[in-house]
């Protein structure tokens, strides 16, 4: 069994584990990272990707508003881009009070967040697909903000600060000697390797999860999961963010997030034992769509790419099993204090505009049982790609659409992969822009190492196909760089990719989606044959029985979710 | 601007034949193609206008990705709004003198003889090479002295003497270059017992407006023309026109490009071998004699769009006496005013080449197209003489 030794290990890779990561290795502690499938694939990269500004809560959650509206100022700064300063509107359709917007803006006001009244005119002149019939409108700097990219900045940064991650890797069990937590064991999901750290802290980032690390230390702790589901159109219907001008309810958020629009939230109270099961019901993407038309007509002739879900950890504390002492905010549980049980740590609710204050909160815990006084940094240093300009990136041969859609990811960073060489140059995903270049550095330098992960660091089959065109060509170079020579890998890759992308897909069959996802079908199968390709090895990961399945359009069990 | 959008681009499914069948990506490295320049580009122009592609200026708007399309996306016209939208048109002198065809038609025929022989001089060649990026190995069309509205003033009185008649949009190119077709089509028709008018006043369809940016001058032609057939359709038939890339504009780019509605009438502006073909299968078809021509035909971009080669191969083959061998329908290159830029030439040739090529090893007497621009482009290429249709229609009349 491998033995590790560290000073902090944290669980979970969500944006509030990598924000932990990256606070402690910043501070010089040693600190490693452990998640159970790839960083951002729970709840983090499940949401709107919306830059709060805190007005959804002004009116409800006095104490949340003021705590978005300050993260919001920090993340413009340190994580710009991972950020877009899209503005957002409140408006007030027919069926909604007018007379709510002055409670809003009164609301705004006071927790310090601008807030500006405009006419339907104005509205619709900064906004043209915005509901015509509005009564009004407030202006409030809402953003976007990219979940996976944040994640990703984080990571990166982290480790060159000397932190690691140790992805695909889950806690099975805490190590506990005398009274005090002293460790995790682990085991490498995709080969079941056994690995224990040790470590002096353990910081419990796992969100929902979380519940599961506490059981390993005999603790209670009750969450209470809230599935969210969003469904994502096929390009940037609005420019703005878009708000309901009353109390927050279901499906009345629509975010511009990079080159597309979402739609969310829904909200349902699930049972604990299903969240890895949740799955987007047709009653839910009929609300959606429903409420999303309120906003911008133009969404009902609207290709809708996919549906997804997640799950928010709401959590309840003390021995109150009913619930009704639930927190929407920051939780900090240090179990030294709160169970008598020292080493372990945990931090959860919050939200993702929240994770760098979390991560804060969490790191001074951390540091303060270790004696380290090292200040926080978080809040002033950029984060890898947030640093100045990017203008000055010299790739003359590389077309504005490809060089300008690197930038935006990844700001400077993007001088990594961006050369004068056509092969990497060579564009790899057509709806999304990504090159070879930029496949190539996030498998060497983002921890990429699948399809399913680069999607994440590039966008790679997030666009209209779904990657139908990129996902044998992306496949092909992962395995050529990482010396899968037989290609096994590349296979199996391809096949957990698309079927990946079609569980967002089938909630949504229709009109041309389902044209697309016919093509898809058509192309992998009869085309290149899929289905046939029989798996040389039983026990070696190539493709089974049910992504063949999958693959022919049938019903498949639930992958894992989130 | 969101709402002036073509949102066509929606249906999109990414099978990528649009890009399998644009004549400039074949031959041009720089240029994606009309998928990435279209429905792709379109999402990422949407996100951020400052991701708008420069390469698509290559785009030559001959309608191919359109027709191969089996989503509906109309991707030369995303393309050519995007190229409007984003300030992709150079609109230079040189796009200027290219593109307004009838102030330079009405300014250059009343001089046609010494424009004519300026325009075919190799100093003046190499000047407007120079000076304006008009490439010196390309031939400027001739203007003519007599322009064709001045010819028809003495054809008036016969026409009115049949009891059907049609409205003729000559375009400008039959007017103040070759009035040759227009004449043939009077010929015809009146063969067929049809009388010819023209109406009171015509505009340039826009075309060569839309191709090089200039969409404000190009709708303010196609509500002048539209005002027109509504005035003339009182008291004649349909509209036709002998030039496919007019009749397209006329028909098609009015409302998907300039947005001007023509709905009410649109099924009654027509390319004219679609409506002869229509009066042959009514029986009126007028007495022919044998031609006893080889010729080989060429399919234009902007007729293919219209779906109007099943027409014009039946109007030929009914011509008695001619054999046509049917050309592998490829783009000549040259695409209205495209060719004659500088910086596309090579492109230009390199997408004519097949076609040349094809006639070459021919043996025929006659090239035979509908096009004014792609008969320019085989008959500075190829040894070859270019007809209409309606000219060798007008011969085998009895």
């Amino acid at each position: 069994m491998r033995q590790i030794e560290t000073d902090v290990v944290i669980i979970g890779g969500g944006a509030t584990g990598a924000g932990v990561l990256r606070d402690c290795a910043q501070r010089g502690m040693r600190a490693i990272l452990v998640e159970k499938d790839d960083i951002a694939n729970g709840t983090t990269g499940r949401n709107h990707g919306l830059l709060h500004s805190g007005a959804r809560y002004a009116v409800t959650d006095p104490h949340s508003a003021i705590e978005c509206i300050r993260e919001n100022q920090i993340l413009r700064k340190v994580a710009s881009h991972c950020i877009e300063e899209t503005g957002g509107l409140f408006i007030t359709l027919p069926e909604d009070e007018l007379s709510f917007q002055e409670t809003f803006i009164t609301a705004c006001t006071s927790a310090g967040i601008q807030a500006e009244a405009l006419t339907p005119a104005d509205a619709l002149r900064i906004e043209p697909n915005v509901n015509p019939g509005l009564l009004g409108a407030v202006r409030v700097p809402d953003g976007t903000v990219d979940p996976f990219r944040l994640t990703a900045a984080n990571i990166l940064d982290a480790e060159e600060y000397g932190g690691r991650l140790l992805s695909y890797t889950k806690v099975v069990g805490l190590i506990i000697n005398n009274g005090r937590v002293r460790g995790v064991h682990c085991i490498k999901v995709k080969t079941g390797e056994k690995v224990d750290i040790h470590a002096q802290q353990v910081v419990n980032a796992a969100g929902i999860w979380g519940q599961q690390i506490i059981e390993y230390a005999d603790l209670a702790i009750r969450m209470f999961p809230a599935k969210g589901s969003l469904l994502i159109v096929d390009y940037r219907i609005n420019g703005m963010v878009i708000n309901r001008c009353r109390k927050p309810s279901d499906a009345d958020i629509l975010v511009p997030g990079d080159t597309i629009s979402l739609i969310g939230t829904t909200s349902e109270k699930i049972p604990y034992r299903d969240i890895e099961n949740i799955r987007v019901t047709p009653d839910e993407v009929d609300v959606l769509l429903a409420e999303g038309e309120k906003l911008c007509p133009i969404m009902a002739r609207t290709r809708v790419l996919r549906a997804y879900c997640g799950v928010r950890p709401l959590i309840s504390l003390g021995d109150d099993p009913s619930g009704r002492n639930i927190s929407r905010g920051i939780v900090l549980l240090d179990h030294g204090e709160t169970d008598a049980l020292p080493g372990l740590i945990t931090i959860t609710g919050g939200k993702l505009m929240t994770y760098r204050l979390m991560a804060e909160m969490a790191t001074d815990a951390v540091a303060k049982n270790l004696g380290n006084s090292k200040p926080c940094v978080t809040a002033i240093r950029p984060l890898p790609g947030a640093n100045g300009k990017h203008s000055d990136i010299y790739a003359p041969q590389v077309s504005i659409p490809v060089s300008g859609s690197a930038k935006y990811r990844h700001g400077e960073r993007a001088a990594k992969f961006l050369a004068n060489d056509k092969k990497q140059n060579a564009v790899i995903c057509e709806c999304e822009m990504v090159t070879r270049g930029e496949i190539e550095y996030a498998v060497h330098n983002l921890n990429a190492r699948d399809l399913v992960d680069l999607r994440r660091r590039t966008r790679i089959g997030m666009g209209p196909c779904q990657g139908k065109m990129c996902a044998c060509r992306a496949a092909g170079i992962v395995s050529e760089i990482t010396h899968d020579d037989n290609g096994k890998q590349a296979l199996h890759s391809v096949g957990e990719f698309m079927q990946e992308r079609w569980k967002g897909v089938r909630p949504v069959l229709w009109g041309d989606a389902m044209r697309e996802a016919d093509l898809s079908y058509w192309l992998y199968n009869n085309l290149l044959g899929y289905s046939q390709l029989e798996p040389s090895d039983p026990d070696s990961h190539s493709v089974n029985p049910g992504e063949a399945a999958v693959l022919r359009g049938e019903e498949s069990k639930e992958e894992v979710a989130p | 601007m969101l709402n002036t959008i073509d949102t066509s681009f929606d249906s999109c499914i990414k099978c990528t034949v649009c890009t399998t069948r644009c004549p400039v990506a074949e031959v041009n490295p720089d240029y994606p193609g009309p998928k990435q320049a279209g429905p792709d580009g379109e999402r990422l122009r949407i996100k951020n206008p400052a991701l708008y592609d420069e390469a698509l200026q290559h785009c030559t708007n001959c309608k191919r990705c359109e027709v191969a399309c089996p989503s509906g996306v109309h991707v030369g016209t995303v393309i050519q709004l995007a190229k409007a939208r984003h300030g992709g048109f150079k609109k230079g002198p040189r796009e200027f003198i290219l593109s307004h065809t009838d102030m330079m038609g009405s300014l250059s025929t009343p001089a046609a003889p010494v424009v004519n022989i300026a325009t075919q001089l190799k100093p003046v060649k190499k000047l407007l090479d120079k000076v304006f990026g008009i490439d010196q190995r390309q031939t400027l069309p001739k203007y003519t002295h007599q322009t064709f509205r001045r010819w028809f003033q003495q054809q008036k009185a016969q026409q009115n003497r049949f009891d059907r008649k049609i409205s003729f949009f000559h375009g400008c190119f039959t007017n103040y270059n070759d009035p040759t077709v227009g004449k043939h089509l009077v010929a015809v028709l009146n063969a067929m017992n049809i009388g010819v008018t023209l109406l009171k006043k015509e505009k340039c369809c826009g075309v060569p407006l839309i191709a090089n940016g200039f969409f404000d001058k190009a709708r303010k032609n196609a509500e002048l023309n539209m005002g027109q057939f509504a005035d003339s359709l009182a008291d004649s038939e349909c509209v036709l026109a002998t030039e496919p890339s007019c009749a397209m504009t006329l028909r098609d780019e009015y409302p998907e490009v300039l947005h001007v509605d023509n709905h009410a009438i649109k099924e009654r502006i027509l390319f004219a071998s679609a409506f002869i073909t229509r009066e042959f299968a009514k029986g009126n078809k007028p007495d022919m004699t044998p031609v006893n021509l080889r010729v080989a035909y060429h399919s234009p971009c902007h007729l293919i769009k219209q779906g109007g080669v099943i027409h014009t191969m039946e109007l030929l083959n009914s011509i008695p006496g001619l054999e046509v061998i049917m050309l592998d329908q490829k783009c000549c290159g040259m695409s209205g005013t495209y060719g004659f830029k500088k910086e596309n030439y090579q492109t230009s040739q390199n997408i004519g080449q097949g076609v040349f090529d094809q006639i070459e090893a021919l043996n025929v007497d006659y090239v035979v197209t509908d096009c004014e621009s792609c008969k320019m482009q085989i008959e500075m290429n190829t040894a070859h003489k270019v007809l209409h249709p309606l000219t060798l229609m007008a011969q085998s009349l009895a």
